[in-house]
């Protein structure tokens, strides 16, 4: 069974159609990248999946492990295993990281019929996280992602990624303002969770992430339509010709 | 003046003549209670024309018949056992405005801790009772001071470090008909003592009932009191409190209110900085929800150099539920160097629901720091959903929000029994709200939008 299946998905937001009929399929282990122009939807394929209520799913279908997504509340969804990692994570004052994470981790176990995780546990696991995508522990016990540098928010949700080790991962442009340094570490982080459960959806306007974060597939979202999937080359084409041509290619379909 | 409204005077004469013809207590006090009922009838009960009373409209209580209860009603340690703490230093116990020796605490505490009524012979109640409360402005601290009965007198002696808190509980039980109770407290805390005082309103039943609570809190040199008003009454009930604080040299006072219960409820703090460098803070939280009216009346008055104040209050606000902010601030002119900071921030949690909130500085000195802002807004779609996309479902999420929201409230307070207390309240409380919030959801609308709006 396909670990995800998206069937000529159409969705709306405010009134306007942003996805005009993605069809798409994952499988558990494999990593796909969704690349395209500015406005092309990207992020509204991320925030569909994840269950934003914001956006409108008019037409199509989307299977996870084969029960209806769109059907799920994000709650659901996240506990099914699908995690979004934000382009612009949220800052909640007044609330620890510590505590909103193992809040979200106890609601997932308790999900699944797990024990909840008490502190004593709970702090050895998240250490070992920290390590690994080099963040500071002072940060946990800040209130979630305010005063956070912008490299220091991604590097949050990747490190949410970690801890609740989801079965689908969606990166909305994590990379986006990151400098090299802690591009590396994002992506070192990401790439500690590859495994062959797991699938991953990374979502990006840039080549240069999937020099760290190697994708078995590329897909080029214009204008709500996948008008082109390749391997890992079809990146590089990209990098090196830009989006016009295949943008003007586009076209005659789309009219 | 309506004529209802002077039919209710007549009502008010004629209970305050019964009253004071058995009320028991020294010359000096009957001429107090008389004084202050004479100034009541000069001026009635506010109308929403009186500048302070603007937001609040009180008709519903001056057309009440309110008589006072005869005795207290017959309760149990059983009945009160939920209201009990058991970190207290002494607990006094109030029924219908009556105390009940059997029902309190007081041992424990150095110094003096007792009902009012076997101390107001005392030198010392005389010197205190009734001189810093004012009458003329405010026509409930005159009603108050002209049925002024019984209550709270502690008086703790200079040097006393109380780590636990002093609970005073007024309970009101079923009124099948109105009643009234004007609770009067005492609280004098000498040079260099800490103390935390913790005053608790609560209801056995529902009905008409107007608790009018007027407590004096002397902060002597150097000493460092807390004090806690917390509000949970039946929503039937009235409640109109003043908290009068005068602070001596280099004092330190906490006043915490948190209104979660009452129908109409008006609290009242008017601390005075009367003696150099020193400092408080008006720290407070107000959730109402259905028809409740919670309104917070500051007036904070810098009477001396180098004092500063802060005042912050959070209000959480859902149905048609309306909240009042007033903080008003003086600043005398001999109070230079004065620091005072005002902030007031609220959220809304449906399109009915109401807040008005009004900074008001009159300032008289030259050299002086005083800031205030305002914000409303909603809880934040965003972050409802960053908490919801991570597993945690929707009431849980929406609850943590408003504990956000709340717990810079509970941040200010000392870490303690007396905070500890807070925080158990407003956890449960907000558990409530945000599940109502949440059945009610469909009603609000969908879109982010904007989520915080400067009104001052």
């Amino acid at each position: 069974m396909h670990l995800l299946e998206i069937k000529n998905l159409h969705a709306n937001v405010d009134g306007h159609e942003i996805l005009k009929g993605i069809n798409l399929i994952l499988n558990p282990g494999e990593v796909h990248s969704i690349m395209g122009p500015n406005g092309s939807g990207k992020s509204t394929l991320a925030q569909v999946l994840s269950r934003h209520p914001a956006y409108e799913v008019t037409d199509g279908e989307v299977l996870y492990n084969g029960k209806d997504l769109l059907a799920m509340k994000p709650e659901e969804a996240a506990c099914e295993g699908v995690f979004l990692a934000f382009q612009y994570p949220v800052e909640i004052p007044g609330i620890s990281n510590t505590y909103f994470l193992r809040s979200a981790l106890n609601a997932i176990r308790k999900y699944r019929g797990e024990d909840e995780m008490d502190a004593m546990d709970f702090l050895p696991m998240f250490r070992e996280k920290l390590k690994l995508l080099e963040m500071d522990d002072k940060l946990m016990n800040r209130s979630v992602n305010e005063g956070f540098s912008g490299g220091e928010k991604k590097r949050n949700e990747i490190l949410q990624m970690a801890i609740l080790q989801p079965k689908l991962a969606i990166l909305d442009e994590t990379d986006s303002g990151l400098d090299i340094d802690a591009l590396r570490i994002v992506a070192n982080g990401v790439n500690a969770l590859r495994g062959p459960e797991r699938a991953m959806l990374v979502v990006t306007h840039y080549q240069r992430l999937l020099n760290y974060i190697v994708p078995d597939f590329v897909h080029v979202l214009v204008d709500g339509r996948i008008v082109r999937s390749g391997g890992k080359e079809l990146a590089l084409e990209l990098e090196e010709k830009g989006y016009g041509w295949i943008e003007a290619e586009a076209q005659p379909t789309s009219a | 003046m309506t004529t209802t409204a002077i039919e209710k005077l007549d009502h008010h004469l004629h209970t305050f003549t019964e009253f004071a013809k058995r009320a028991s207590g020294p010359s000096w006090l009957k001429k107090l209670r008389e004084d202050a009922f004479a100034r009541f009838c000069e001026t009635g009960f506010p109308t929403t024309r009186d500048e302070d009373w603007r937001f609040t409209n009180v008709s519903a209580i001056a057309r009440t018949p309110f008589e006072l209860a005869q005795s207290a009603t017959h309760l149990s340690n059983a009945d009160i056992a939920q209201w009990h703490m058991e970190n207290s230093a002494a607990e006094l116990v109030f029924v219908d405005g009556y105390y009940v020796p059997e029902l309190s605490r007081l041992q424990g505490v150095k110094g003096t801790v007792t009902n009012l009524q076997p101390a107001i012979t005392s030198k010392e109640v005389e010197s205190h009772l009734g001189r810093y409360l004012n009458i003329h402005r405010d026509p409930f601290s005159a009603l108050n001071t002209a049925f002024a009965a019984d209550g709270a007198y502690v008086r703790i002696r200079r040097g006393t470090l109380l780590e636990n808190p002093i609970h005073l509980l007024f309970v009101s039980t079923q009124a099948n008909t109105p009643r009234m109770v004007h609770p009067r407290n005492l609280l004098v805390c000498e040079m260099e003592t800490q103390a935390t005082f913790i005053e608790q309103y609560v209801s056995l039943g529902t009905g008409t009932v107007l608790s009018n609570s007027a407590t004096e809190l002397i902060a002597g040199e150097n000493s460092n009191i807390s004090h806690y008003m917390i509000e949970r009454e039946d929503t039937a009930a009235f409640n109109v409190s003043t908290l009068r604080i005068q602070q001596e040299r280099s004092s330190n006072v906490a006043s915490h209110s948190l209104l979660l219960g009452g129908g109409l409820v008006r609290n009242n703090v008017h601390p005075v900085l009367a003696g150099e460098g020193s400092e408080c803070l008006i720290n407070g939280l107000f959730v109402g929800s259905g028809k409740q009216h919670l309104d917070n009346y500051m007036h904070v008055e810098h009477a001396s150099p180098h004092c500063s104040s802060r005042q912050f209050y959070n209000g959480i606000l859902d149905d048609h539920a309306h909240g009042v902010f007033h903080g008003r601030i003086v600043v005398h002119k001999d109070a230079q160097k004065t620091d005072a900071k005002q902030t007031n921030r609220n959220l809304l949690l449906s399109d009915d629901a109401q807040i008005d909130t009004k900074p008001q500085l009159e300032i008289y000195a030259d050299d002086v720091k005083c800031t205030h802002g305002a914000t409303i807004g909603q809880i934040e779609e965003n972050a409802l959903f960053y908490l919801r996309s991570r597993g945690i479902d929707e009431v849980s999420a929406r609850r943590l929000l408003l504990l956000a929201f709340a717990s810079e409230c509970l941040d200010r307070m000392k870490p303690g029994p007396a905070q500890a207390h807070a925080e158990q309240l407003i956890h449960a409380h907000l558990l409530n709200v945000a599940d109502h919030a949440h059945s009610q959801s469909a009603r609000t609308s969908k879109g982010t939008g904007r989520n915080w709006e400067e009104v001052g």
